[in-house]
């Protein structure tokens, strides 16, 4: 159970929310997220996000399928059973060059899938708590994380001051957790507050 | 920074009717959470009927084997490979859509990029039933994976383009498919959130996978599709080329030719343009969405037709100059007398095929013509017969006469069985077609929403001031903000 509490406030104007974004960060507040129905480019950057390494990850999946291709098929033709075919060499290379190909674009695929899936804790049955319905339609919902010190009153009036619209205050668990979204679960004894 | 980018007021918007963000959720959700109309209904049952026939002669292949097809010695590929190059042909548009144009950037592919390929993977599916049950003791049809077995292990013949199919389909299907879904979770997370219904929460719910829209998880995204974006570019490629080496390795005239890769890629997208037209005319017109499918999609989709139509043209002249010119008696026999010939059994076919590939696309050279709807309509349904015939023709004619004449075969005709089983596949696609329109977003609503500012009608009307500007007052303005 990791339920915390956040200032919530919703943009509707990509114009107003990066200069928001800008004048929040400097003023010390930590935003949790930005939620937006659609990517948005350039906001990762003003958040202060550091570039993704997914696609370093697929080239090591990709090189990985080239070597599994010609490794396998070298051990399968060249030396676990020589088959003559029509006297080419046992180890033909260009005729493999196909299938080498293809499970290089098959592992780098499959695995950075995965690989994402698993950064983003993305799967069937993972439930979250969502701070606005209409962050997947048309709003762009920024959470600012509470700590001790922060002062609610202050985050808010300062939250309106940049352009935020019915902003409040909302308790929510900041994990996932196995669950349906048809019906209220209940997580370590503790029931999880439903949006 | 400018936030939105400038886009010239001299193309035409993609996105018509001003919309906002929240009308561009209701309008493509609303197929979704409205019942099934009627038309939707007869579609459907019609395509299970379909579909069930397939089964039936799926049923009389499996129990009575492959003679019941009217297959011989000869004529050992006839409707069912036919059928199998068709299909995968069909499902290159989807890819080539989605994949290629984004790497070139082209706005327009966000209207009917997911609906295509959507329509990539019901193809490949339909296309993977053809070799599978080919095989005829389909109960063995593991043998074809490298798997340590029993029997040596003997291994599978890694040399052979029929085992390099078996691994370009299953990956081009795989890709595709975790493409596509990817893609999708943002527009079911929409529909979840939006979902009022008990088992639409519990659907949507599950099949968005928990997506929130967090703005680390949307550079992921963008990270993710455009590395698959690059995977599937010369996947697609590759696909349709080793197809094209299932004939081009082998020595029978007709198919021993090296323009056979780059002629069947170009084939495919051309037949696949065709059935995203067909799908697509019916899908905006039905589901009105036509403010998002517009005139000027099917216009540039209409020019890639002529454009790939041309190029197949060529390479049929191309490889019928080359069958003289090689000197080769047998490969001109093959040309001349079995296909050019209009009297010889499948003269027709051959001029069947001319016709409907290569002289009927011309037509799209005319802007009237390109954005006519009914000739649009049924250009696209003559270019898929067109490219059936292509392959017919490529299978059958050099088939049944090679260099034996003492082994010629007879008139070759289908059994009901073989119609059965491509009427089957029909009735596959089109069930998974229907199942996909009705219970997913056909248009990728988060890529509207993201090409929005810079396409939409009335976003775009807002620049008006800027077209006005001289060069220094606009360059002075633009580069101000940065």
């Amino acid at each position: 159970m990791n339920v915390k509490k956040f200032v919530v406030g919703n943009f509707y104007e990509e114009t107003v929310l990066f200069p928001a974004v800008t004048k929040v960060r400097r003023a010390g507040y930590k935003i949790h997220d930005v939620y937006t129905p659609f990517p948005i480019h350039g906001l990762d950057k003003v958040m202060g996000l550091k570039d993704t390494d997914l696609h370093i990850a697929g080239f090591i999946y990709g090189i990985t399928g080239t070597s599994t291709a010609i490794g396998f098929i070298t051990f399968m033709l060249a030396f676990d059973w020589k088959i003559n075919f029509g006297g080419k060499p046992f180890f033909s290379l260009p005729a493999w060059i196909p299938i080498m190909f293809e499970l290089t674009v098959l592992f780098a695929a499959v695995g950075m899938v995965l690989t994402f899936c698993w950064l983003c804790q993305l799967a069937p049955f993972v439930k979250k708590d969502h701070f606005n319905l209409r962050s997947t339609d048309d709003t762009f919902t920024m959470a600012i994380e509470c700590t001790d010190k922060t002062n609610e009153a202050e985050a808010i009036a300062f939250l309106e001051s940049v352009g935020a619209q019915g902003v409040e205050i909302q308790h929510r668990e900041a994990d996932w957790w196995i669950g349906r979204y048809d019906r209220e679960t209940v997580r370590f004894g503790k029931k999880v507050p439903q949006v | 920074m400018s936030l939105i980018r400038y886009e010239s007021q001299a193309r035409a918007p993609l996105v018509e009717g001003n919309k906002t963000y929240h009308d561009v959720t209701e309008d493509i959700c609303r197929p979704v959470e409205a019942k099934p109309s009627k038309l939707w209904w007869v579609g459907f049952i019609i395509s299970l009927g379909l579909l069930g026939f397939g089964v039936v002669s799926i049923y009389m292949d499996i129990v009575y084997g492959t003679g019941q097809w009217n297959l011989n010695k000869t004529i050992g590929w006839g409707w069912d490979i036919t059928n199998f190059v068709w299909w995968v042909g069909i499902g290159h548009a989807g890819t080539l859509i989605s994949a290629i144009l984004l790497l070139f950037r082209q706005g327009w592919r966000t209207g009917v990029n997911r609906a295509a390929e959507a329509m990539t993977i019901f193809a490949v599916m339909c296309a993977g039933q053809f070799p599978i049950w080919h095989m005829g003791r389909v109960w063995n049809g593991f043998f074809v994976m490298p798997y340590p077995n029993t029997r040596g292990p003997l291994w599978v013949n890694f040399n052979s383009p029929l085992l390099w199919d078996v691994f370009a389909i299953s990956t081009y299907f795989t890709v595709s498919l975790l493409f596509w879904y990817s893609g999708l979770l943002p527009d079911l997370a929409t529909l979840r959130d939006r979902a009022k219904l008990k088992w639409s929460k519990f659907f949507y719910g599950l099949a968005a996978f928990g997506w929130t829209g967090s703005t680390k998880h949307w550079q992921r995204h963008e990270a993710l599709s455009l590395v698959l974006a690059g995977l599937s570019t010369p996947l697609v490629l590759s696909v349709h080329t080793i197809v094209s080496f299932d004939f081009a390795t082998s020595v029978i005239p007709g198919w021993h030719t090296t323009i056979f890769p780059p002629y069947f890629v170009a084939g495919a997208v051309f037949s696949g343009f065709a059935m995203v037209q067909t799908l697509l005319l019916i899908t905006r017109k039905v589901l009105a969405l036509e403010q998002y499918i517009t005139m000027e999609h099917i216009d540039v989709m209409n020019k890639v037709i002529v454009l790939t139509g041309s190029i197949v043209g060529i390479a049929y002249l191309t490889e019928l100059f080359m069958s003289w010119y090689s000197a080769s008696p047998y490969e001109w026999f093959a040309f001349k007398e079995n296909r050019l010939n209009v009297n010889s059994p499948y003269g027709w076919s051959y001029w069947l095929m001319m016709g409907c590939n290569v002289l009927s696309p011309q037509i799209f050279w005319f802007r009237k013509m390109r954005r006519n709807i009914l000739v649009t309509f049924f250009m696209s349904i003559l270019v898929n017969i067109g490219m059936w015939f292509e392959r017919f023709v490529i299978i059958v004619t050099s088939l049944y006469r090679d260099y034996l004449p003492s082994s010629w075969s007879t008139y070759y005709t289908p059994t009901i069985w073989e119609i059965g089983f491509y009427m089957g596949t029909f009735g596959l696609f089109f069930t998974c077609y229907f199942l996909f329109s009705k219970f997913f977003p056909v248009i990728a609503i988060a890529e509207i929403k993201h090409i929005l500012k810079k396409n939409g009608d009335s976003y775009k009307a807002a620049y008006a001031k800027e077209e006005m500007e001289s060069y220094d007052e606009f360059e002075h303005n633009q580069s101000h903000h940065h």
